[in-house]
């Protein structure tokens, strides 16, 4: 999911807990919402389903072992390359379960519709989610629509919630990762975000970026299928990019993770966006990506059935679980040589002056 | 990436890092002047991989770190105006005055907009001729002739709904400040590639005429910066102080003429404060009095009284030199990007921010807490 910013990394000038308002940066993905939702919300919700802060909640009904996620889709603008918010809608709700391990079987989608919005739009929009769901083996089962006065909403924002059925021997998550694992990511980063911020108001680069919104269950589930135990952990970096994925990762495993500068991915016009507004192409975010952590044993194994499939065509291997018990520290090979930390960012992202 | 891989090339630096460790026999302090530059340095670890001899200090070139604070209080005050649009560059909206910031207050209501050119603004005054555009002009040589075209073009238009809150500063003359003063470290001085782009040569010239300090105007990636601190190191071993490009592909000696012009037509030098550093004669620009109707501090009568930094913040010694982050008893502890004591530590290209987004919190030096 994105969050509606003028343009993109932002920061906080201090922690969330002080802070009277709302800001941007509390929906970015980044620390100012861990700080929100752990100050704010975890305490108040607090049960161990919810504590495990998964991309999906996993429940235990009647022996069936079913993933449920839910997410909020308020994309400015509506329409941008290689997608819009209804088949972002869709997706990202189906790969938040994919990436648990689950297959995706039924959303709901609620809409909520600012009073003026035309008519031909939302056909638009929810031809883009009919599409989606089919591309995805989905089927869209309940919904909701309400029209608020004009102003009080910017367009539209879209809900969905879905449920999926986890596999009897899936075990996935940061409690299995182990030294001596290996980091594979799917394809080019970068690639939603920029194309977003491209079509924003000021931010018209020229390039030919386009969103890479995609399901990811043909990957998740070939993956699964190709490496059983092997594999340890999955996860989309949407909003936060591939630095929250690892950092989280990292931090939840007790291990040190490093990847190599040199062997990510990134697509020219993206790398040459990111240059421009200062932008570190790892915080920004993915809607068609997967980040797999796998046994060393199986990591040609892993990018082979990742590379089977048209999305997956550009996996690499891009880094390593280095230590264990090493207190969640995420580090680069840069391409000198040097190692640096990388962090979570910290809120909406702020284009650089010079 | 053509002209961005070539830079960037492990072989190339290997090379020129190899040179360096040959030619160094001396301590060598040598300042980066532009924050651009030194996050680079961070970035990419260039730091850890110098002969320990060689020592980089970070200057004050951080349009967001230098801003003073009674500047971003006057912003503040005007963001809250009725019918005012306030528009920025998207790094200062984080930086913390007396009491708030642009972030908290776009959050409680007030219009703040980012732009990337100040001709945005211009459109957007064009475009809302009912609210009044203030445009936060800030920045260095770099920035200033967008500025000034933004107010030629908002005279061709006769916009009355236009005007730039100017806190542009001029780099020469603080890299002239910072060598008189008492305990400076710097003894070679790494020029900011994209100022001189603009300015060209000649200011250097003078500067490093002046002082017997080599001037290297270097560039931002890897190589550029190995190349600029190779220069500085032979300079500084065999005595010698001249200004040297190895930037050529971006940077000409007379700089871009027609920005010049810009900035003389719409511009003239004043004396300017500068956070952390103070007030430095003849180093900032102000609005010439044909273009008063386009100054926000005349229209809204701003007052210039300097507001106290109560901060135990020391981003003044960093700017100039004497300290690094990471000699701050604060540094990563009661100031993180999170909870900032000072602008070094706000600014997306501030020394402070640098060294805890890629060296992590700890209090000592990169190869310590990295290796």
């Amino acid at each position: 999911m994105n969050d509606r910013t003028q343009g993109s990394p932002g920061s906080p000038t201090g922690p969330s807990d002080s802070r009277p308002t709302i800001q941007l940066g509390h929906g970015s993905g980044g620390r100012m919402t861990a700080d929100l939702i752990r100050t704010v919300i975890l305490a108040r919700f607090a049960n161990p389903t919810l504590a495990a802060l998964d991309d999906s909640a996993e429940l235990n009904i009647d022996g069936a072992r079913l993933a449920f996620t839910t997410d909020s889709f308020v994309v400015d603008p509506i329409f941008f390359p290689g997608g819009d918010i209804g088949d972002l809608a869709v997706n990202g709700t189906v790969n938040d379960l994919a990436v648990c391990g689950a297959l995706p079987g039924f959303l709901s989608a609620a809409l909520i519709i600012e009073e003026g919005f035309p008519v031909s739009d939302l056909e638009r929009i929810v031809s883009s989610m009919q599409r989606a769901a089919r591309t995805a083996d989905i089927q869209i089962v309940t919904g909701d629509t309400k029209v608020v006065n004009r102003g009080k909403a910017d367009k539209i924002f879209v809900n969905t919630s879905g449920i999926g059925v986890i596999g009897r021997n899936v075990d996935l998550g940061p409690g299995r990762v182990r030294e001596g694992d290996v980091v594979l990511v799917s394809g080019p980063i970068g690639n939603h975000g920029i194309a977003v911020l491209s079509q924003r108001e000021g931010f018209a680069f020229g390039t030919a970026v386009t969103s890479d919104t995609a399901p990811l269950t043909p990957l998740t589930q070939s993956l699964i299928n190709s490496c059983g135990h092997n594999l340890r952990f999955m996860r989309d970096p949407t909003r936060g990019g591939v630095a929250a994925v690892l950092n989280e990762c990292a931090a939840g495993a007790a291990v040190q993770i490093e990847i190599d500068e040199s062997a990510i991915p990134i697509d020219p016009p993206v790398a040459a966006a990111c240059e421009l507004l200062g932008i570190d192409p790892l915080h920004v975010a993915n809607e068609g990506k997967l980040i797999a952590i796998v046994d060393a044993s199986a990591a040609d194994m892993a990018l082979e059935a990742l590379r089977s499939h048209h999305i997956g065509s550009r996996a690499c291997l891009v880094g390593k679980v280095t230590a264990a018990g090493a207190g969640g520290r995420v580090t680069m090979k840069t391409r000198l040589g040097a190692r640096r930390i990388i962090d979570v960012p910290l809120g909406e992202q702020l284009p650089r002056i010079c | 990436m053509k002209y961005l891989d070539e830079f960037r090339d492990p072989a190339l630096a290997a090379a020129l890092l190899d040179r360096i460790r040959a030619t160094v026999t001396r301590p060598s302090v040598i300042m980066e002047v532009c924050g651009g530059q030194t996050h680079a340095i961070v970035r990419n670890g260039i730091d850890q991989l110098l002969p320990d001899k060689i020592t980089l200090v970070h200057g004050p070139g951080c349009p967001v770190c230098v801003t003073p604070m009674s500047t971003i209080d006057a912003a503040m005050h005007v963001a809250q105006l009725p019918n005012v649009i306030f528009t920025s560059y998207g790094d200062m909206l984080r930086v913390p005055g007396s009491t708030t910031d642009l972030l908290s207050l776009r959050a409680e209501g007030a219009d703040v907009r980012i732009v990337s050119s100040p001709l945005d603004a211009i459109s957007l005054a064009r475009s809302c001729p009912n609210r009044h555009v203030v445009f936060f002009a800030v920045g260095f040589e770099t920035t200033a002739p967008a500025t000034a075209m933004a107010v030629l073009q908002a005279r061709t238009h006769r916009l009355t709904n236009f005007s730039a809150l100017v806190a542009h500063v001029l780099i020469p003359p603080a890299m002239s400040a910072l060598l008189q003063l008492p305990g400076n470290r710097v003894q070679a001085y790494l020029a900011a590639g994209h100022v001189c782009t603009v300015t060209g040569i000649e200011p250097y010239d003078r500067l490093c005429r002046e002082f017997r300090v080599p001037v290297v105007i270097s560039g931002f990636e890897p190589v550029d910066l190995l190349a600029g601190i190779l220069s500085a190191v032979e300079q500084l071993e065999t005595g010698e102080s001249r200004v040297t490009n190895v930037y050529a592909r971006a940077v000409g000696a007379a700089g871009n003429t027609h920005a010049q012009d810009a900035v003389t037509r719409v511009f003239e030098v004043a004396d300017r404060e500068w956070r952390g550093l103070g007030s430095i004669p003849a180093s900032g620009l102000r609005l010439r009095s044909e273009f008063a109707a386009f100054d926000t501090a005349l229209r809204y009568d701003l007052s210039p009284e300097e507001t106290a930094d109560p901060s135990p913040c020391i981003s003044g010694d960093i700017l100039r030199g004497v300290k690094r982050p990471f000699e701050c008893p604060a540094f990563g502890t009661r100031c993180t990007p999170e909870s900032p004591l000072g602008a070094t530590m706000v600014s997306s290209e501030g020394a402070c921010a640098a060294y805890y987004l890629y060296h992590g919190r700890g209090r000592h030096s990169a190869r310590e807490r990295i290796t």
